[in-house]
């Protein structure tokens, strides 16, 4: 019996070829750039950075281009301790939902240059962009965030958004 | 609802980390087996499946209900998947009731089920997206931000989610096929427990499962004549909301609380505190308790884990809360929500065994999925609706 094969290990893979789309392509053009552009929703006027194609509570397509940002402010986060197959990232590290300067959708990244344990609801962020010859059309060409030292965000200004 | 419709039985597997005894098929059966022997019934009376799990990429096996055709002897019926991630066993459960309630079938076998040691649900929910950041961790990476802002939000003290852990760890102690037994939990102990996804802690998570679970639903006929124990389904309610759009409430989505109402509502139901006596809820991270408390309208808004920290979701309290144990002590993803729904009907057939509460007439059953975007309920009861 304790020869018998019970289970085997079959890695598997698949290939996607993606089409960004029209609105994330903006978005992923302004990052070669080194910009942060979002979409406004022409009937709430709110804006969405990274886009999507619609704002789903209005049932509409997102309309004009806005750049947003550079700095954000980090309106939650988790301080990851776990180790997982696939993990790009040394742990202990904090991924935090950032709130761009003039968006009104978080977005998920890396906060460094500080202690994990000094993170906190509100803290105001800059990003740090890899060297320019570097850049791909990808959120990854920001290393990651860091504290600006600015004064923290009122909790009101942004709670609306947690 | 055209017809009436009954929980006439329900089975479980043992869940375990890993029954490499079996295979996707032998756990699905054994589930259906017991399901089939406490409705007195057989598989040649079954009418139609319907079937739920969680994303195929958590086995690696696409599309598993074509391969479980033989062991559910489903050839020649009609067989329904369903798929809405972590709320799917519920969302499954509702689709069978609707194949009865809407006087199309006689009697539905349903299953939900994982078999999580076959594959890798951590890497499975962490697969890079183009173009973004690789920083998601895994479901406890996505909740853990959403309770630091329950926690902000509600003034909540840090040691809710321990209680709600131990509270539910020790509820599974009672219920023989909970996968973890685990009855030396204090919240003492509990607090020393290490930060996984700060300010999550281990034992506020919950285990990878491999298991189960199977109910036989039955028109009112046929229920009538069921010589055993009955749960009778009064409301069932299903909303669904993106992942992402802005101003998004991400602790208490509307989704759920748009689900919610509707389900008091169809049921009824104006007080769910005085009225339900036993509530089986989908909390696979302890926070979850309070914040579902107050999201379906048990709780007041941030006042919650009031409710955890003065006893009242303890099984002797005044609305005793997940005392299978939940899916903090045991979670096959598939049929998690399946098990709420279950253990929710099983309350009211008075055949929970030693996780049993007294006089329960009134139960509810909870799932949710996704990134809190997928929501499934009912209410099953004592007596005919």
């Amino acid at each position: 019996m304790s020869e018998d094969v019970l289970r085997i290990r079959t890695p598997i893979g698949i290939h996607y070829r993606y089409s960004a789309g029209p609105n994330a392509s903006s978005h992923l053009r302004g990052l070669m750039e080194g910009k942060f552009i979002g979409k406004r929703c022409p009937s709430c006027t709110l804006v969405y950075m990274p886009p999507r194609s619609t704002c789903a509570k209005c049932g509409v397509l997102l309309g004009e281009d806005v750049e947003v940002g550079p700095k954000g402010t980090i309106t939650t986060f988790c301080i990851v301790n776990v180790a997982f197959l696939g993990q790009t990232i040394k742990i202990p590290y904090v991924a935090a939902t950032i709130l761009i300067d003039g968006a009104d959708l978080g977005m998920q990244h890396l906060i460094q240059e500080c202690e994990t344990s000094d993170v906190r609801m509100g803290m105001r962020v800059e990003p740090v962009w890899k060297p320019r010859e570097e850049w791909q059309p990808s959120l990854a060409n920001i290393t990651h965030f860091r504290p600006t030292g600015e004064p923290d965000a009122d909790f009101d200004s942004f709670s609306g958004q947690l | 609802m055209a017809e009436r419709c009954a929980v006439i039985g329900v089975g479980q597997t043992k869940h375990a980390s890993c029954r490499a005894d079996v295979s996707i098929a032998g756990l699905v059966r054994e589930a259906v087996d017991r399901a089939l022997e406490s409705a007195h019934t057989t598989m040649t009376e079954i009418d139609a499946i319907v079937i739920g799990k969680a994303p195929d990429m958590l086995e690696g096996v696409m599309m598993p209900e074509l391969y479980l055709v033989d062991a559910l002897a489903a050839a020649g019926k009609p067989v329904f998947r369903v798929h809405t991630a972590g709320s799917v066993g519920g969302a499954t459960a509702i689709v069978a009731c609707q194949h009865v309630t809407s006087g199309v079938h006689r009697r539905v076998l349903t299953i939900g089920f994982e078999k999580q040691s076959d594959g890798n649900a951590m890497w499975a929910l962490s697969v890079p997206l183009p173009f973004g950041m690789p920083v998601h961790a895994g479901a406890g990476g996505y909740f853990s931000p959403i309770i630091r802002s329950y926690i902000k939000r509600s003034g909540a003290p840090g040691h809710i989610g321990c209680m709600v852990a131990v509270k539910d760890r020790t509820n599974a102690c009672k219920n023989p096929y909970a996968h973890l037994h685990e009855p030396d939990w204090t919240l003492e102990k509990a607090m020393e427990s290490p930060m996984l996804w700060d300010p999550v802690r281990m034992i506020e998570t919950c285990p990878s499962s491999d298991g189960a679970i199977a109910l036989v639903l039955a028109n009112e006929s046929i229920a009538d004549a069921h010589d055993g124990p009955k749960a009778w389904v009064h409301a069932t309610a299903m909303r669904s909301e993106p992942t992402q759009f802005a101003g998004r409430n991400q602790v208490s989505p509307k989704a759920s609380e748009d689900c919610a109402a509707d389900l008091w509502r169809k049921a009824g139901i104006t007080s769910p505190i005085e009225e339900i006596d036993a509530v089986e809820m989908y909390v696979p991270f302890a926070w979850f308790e309070p914040m579902w408390l107050e999201s379906l309208g048990f709780a007041p808004k941030d006042q919650g884990w009031r409710y955890v920290e003065d006893g009242v979701t303890e099984m002797s309290g005044r609305l005793p809360v997940n005392c299978s144990g939940g899916v903090l002590s045991t979670n096959p993803i598939g049929a998690s929500g399946m098990l709420r729904f279950g253990e929710a009907a099983m309350q009211v057939m008075r055949t929970a065994g030693e996780h049993q509460v007294d006089g329960v007439r009134k139960a509810f059953g909870h799932a949710y999925g996704g990134g809190s975007q997928f929501f499934a309920m009912w209410v099953v009861g004592a007596d005919k609706p």
